[in-house]
């Protein structure tokens, strides 16, 4: 999993029919410290996470696609949690 | 999921058959601004995708299930076409 923040969203009206109706939202990737680190991706958003907030983003695709419960649908990443806090050990 | 711009367009006559039918297009990968980030990549089209589209497209295993139940030798599928992508902070 990797932690980062929703930065905005994706409108699709013409898309594969296994990905109707789902919430498609940008994330910058973040260290945990809070700086942002590589380019931002696409996720599905299954926890109705929005933007500003510091998520939890599956981007192995098995799982990606489990955790919207479809698990034949061509999508490789998705926001399964979103973070009150990091406590740093 | 990534966000790429339709580039250009693939003619390979001389493929599998599963492949046989499948377009083949040139993706420049982008960020929400537009910006082009990374490196082009060929990707099936699984939405009707033309040129110069702002498109999502999906690596990895997962690209396959794009066009289920065909079983489709895929690492990078177009699953839609954006109307807009907005980053908002």
């Amino acid at each position: 999993m990797l932690l980062g923040r929703v930065v905005g969203h994706v409108v699709s009206t013409a898309k594969h029919e296994q990905l109707t109706s789902l919430k498609m939202l940008l994330v910058q990737p973040l260290h945990p410290s809070g700086a942002s680190h590589g380019s931002e991706l696409m996720a599905v958003d299954s926890v109705g996470a929005g933007v500003g907030e510091r998520v939890l983003v599956v981007v192995e695709g098995r799982s990606a696609s489990q955790a919207v419960n479809l698990p034949a649908a061509p999508l490789d990443a998705a926001i399964v949690g979103i973070v009150d806090r990091i406590d740093p050990s | 999921m990534n966000l790429a711009r339709v580039v250009g367009r693939i003619v390979s006559t001389h493929k599998l058959d599963a492949l046989t039918g499948r377009k083949l297009l040139l993706l420049a990968p982008v960020d929400s601004r537009g910006v082009e980030s990374g490196q082009r990549l060929v990707a099936l089209d699984a939405v009707g995708a033309g040129a110069a589209e702002l498109v999502i497209y999906v690596r990895g295993r997962e690209a396959s299930h794009a066009f289920l139940p065909e079983i489709v030798p895929a690492d990078a599928s177009i699953v839609g076409i954006v109307d807009h992508a907005t980053r908002e902070i």
